[in-house]
């Protein structure tokens, strides 16, 4: 039982990032219409932003879950402004061979500068430890990505689905061009909406760094898993996406218990099965 | 007589303009482009402070091109459209709207995403003298009993009221209403006649694009034919019996 509690546990750290770096990539869709392939890179950035805060600076990890996600966000919104603007209008295509490109660049000059080997990012005294709480062992920091995310998430889901900031940007989503008639600041929003989404691939990374080491190649072999789960759930619904991650997180640690050959392919096995059956993924709308 | 009639009509419209001081607006040979066609050739019309016009004309004349072009809402457009002493043919739609014009657009643009309230409550204030909630549930009562509705769910009728409803909370005096009357049952379209006379005995000043002529013999006080892209003719609601048979040309009724 003790294990089945421990891949849980790992079920849904992974969720987690899945679940805040899903969020974002649905944010940026549904504002910027690009599947922002740089997702990944600048989830890596994040770590790296939290190594360089500590080690060049001796910035430690609480301020570093601010700066970082600042950073890295203010570092999407240049991308943004220089770079992205110029594919409004265009096919998905189009953003999907930039962001593509971008991510490859990034991670390239990061490998040739750190290599690909992890460099160590230790987990904060206060979080250090853990707790035994009677049928398992719990890694206090473990338990703290998991609880911290899904609180970030849910205030993220507030944000869009409850205030008026998120109003503007729904209705924006639907119809740019009516929404600046109305005195709105639109392509500001896009900025701010790419920033945003940007920052929040960033703070999985900053939560991530103490866990998977800091690797440059840390993003590219998790994007891989979340566009799976972006394709599960629909890129639709801004509480689906937060759903689908922790799920899917939760049923590949399960996998990994019962069936741990079939742990890597279970979500891919998962996304075959929704395009089969419904392609628009489980929470998407039809275009 | 034909050509003398024109005359005086025209000295009693620049009588009348001159009577109210500069127009609020001043559209000086438009001309707007959707991509690669040129649709409007060459607009030109006023609309003092606090008047009802109306553009008239067949589908495709260029009358919600125009509005979309006062709004800024139209890629490519150039010539002149002064509103309240300032050039903004420049300007980007989010400014056009912050100096009080706001649009009513024709496919009403009600969001499916956000519920009644949020529909009703997007369009930011943007100068002060708008109406208040309480005034705008006085003229749609139906809204006040919706809001929690999504945007879409509502009745076609009741979606135009929530158009016209959300644009008089922002302080905008200046509405440009596109067919406001299309699609619906008379007793609405008489709901929202009612509405328009409301708000100009209010001294809103409102820009409307309609197809059902009876209508707006109903509640405009001055009206422009727009055909191929461009103002034909013009003339005054007292002038409309006298034009009645022009009128039936122009728009093939």
């Amino acid at each position: 039982m003790q294990a089945l509690y421990a891949q849980l546990l790992v079920g849904l750290i992974n969720g987690s990032f899945y679940a805040l770096l899903s969020l974002g990539l649905a944010v940026i869709f549904g504002m910027l219409n690009i599947i922002n392939f740089a997702h990944g890179a600048l989830y890596m950035m994040g770590a790296f932003c939290a190594y360089f805060l500590l080690n060049l600076a001796n910035i430690g990890y609480w301020p570093a879950l601010i700066i970082a996600p600042v950073a890295v966000g203010i570092f999407g919104m240049i991308l943004e402004r220089t770079l992205l603007r110029w594919l409004t209008g265009l096919d998905h295509l189009y953003g999907l061979l930039l962001t593509f490109g971008l991510a490859l660049i990034i991670q390239g000059i990061f490998q040739n500068y750190f290599g690909s080997s992890g460099l160590p990012y230790s987990i904060p005294d206060a979080l250090k430890g853990g707790a035994n709480l009677g049928f398992m062992y719990l890694p206090i920091y473990r338990g703290w990505v998991v609880v911290f995310s899904l609180v970030v998430c849910l205030l993220t889901w507030y944000l869009i689905e409850r205030t008026r900031l998120g109003a503007y940007l729904r209705a924006a989503t639907e119809n740019p061009t009516l929404v600046r008639a109305f005195g709105i600041n639109v392509p500001r929003m896009i900025t701010l909406t790419y920033g945003l989404g940007v920052g929040l691939a960033a703070l999985a990374g900053v939560l991530s760094a103490p866990i998977n080491q800091v690797r440059p190649q840390m993003g590219a072999d998790l994007i891989i898993v979340v566009f799976a789960v972006v394709v599960i759930g629909g890129m639709g619904s801004i509480m689906g996406s937060i759903i689908t991650g922790f799920a899917l997180g939760v049923i590949e640690g399960l996998t990994k218990y019962f069936y741990p050959e079939a742990s890597n392919t279970v979500v891919f096995v998962l996304m075959v099965l929704v395009l089969l059956v419904k392609p628009t993924g489980l929470t998407g709308r039809a275009n | 007589m034909a050509d003398l009639k024109m005359v005086e009509t025209a000295a009693a419209k620049s009588a009348a303009v001159a009577a109210a001081g500069t127009p609020l607006l001043s559209v000086e040979n438009l001309q707007a482009w959707y991509g690669e066609s040129h649709i409007l050739h060459g607009i030109s019309f006023n609309v003092n402070a606090g008047e009802v016009v109306t553009l008239l004309g067949r589908n495709g004349a260029g009358k919600t091109t125009t509005l979309k072009s006062v709004m800024g809402i139209i890629g490519k457009r150039t010539g002149s459209v002064r509103f309240d002493n300032q050039e903004i043919i420049r300007a980007s739609s989010d400014k056009i709207a912050r100096l009080g014009i706001a649009i009513c657009p024709e496919e009403r643009g009600i969001f499916a995403s956000l519920d009644v309230r949020e529909n009703l409550m997007l369009p930011p204030v943007v100068r002060s003298g708008g109406l208040s909630l309480d005034q705008i549930f006085d003229l749609f009562p139906n809204l006040k009993e919706r809001l929690n509705s999504q945007g879409t769910k509502l009745s076609g009728g009741e979606q135009q009221m929530l158009a016209i409803a959300r644009i008089l909370r922002t302080g905008a005096r200046f509405l440009m209403l596109d067919e406001p009357t299309e699609g619906l049952a008379p007793v609405i379209i008489q709901q929202i006649g009612h509405t328009i006379a409301r708000l100009k005995s209010e001294g809103f000043t409102i820009l409307l694009v309609e197809q059902n002529f009876r209508f707006a013999s109903t509640v405009a006080d001055r009206y422009y034919i727009v055909e191929h892209g461009k103002i034909i003719d013009g003339f005054s609601n007292s002038e409309l019996q006298a034009n009645m048979e022009k009128l039936h040309t122009y728009l093939g009724v």
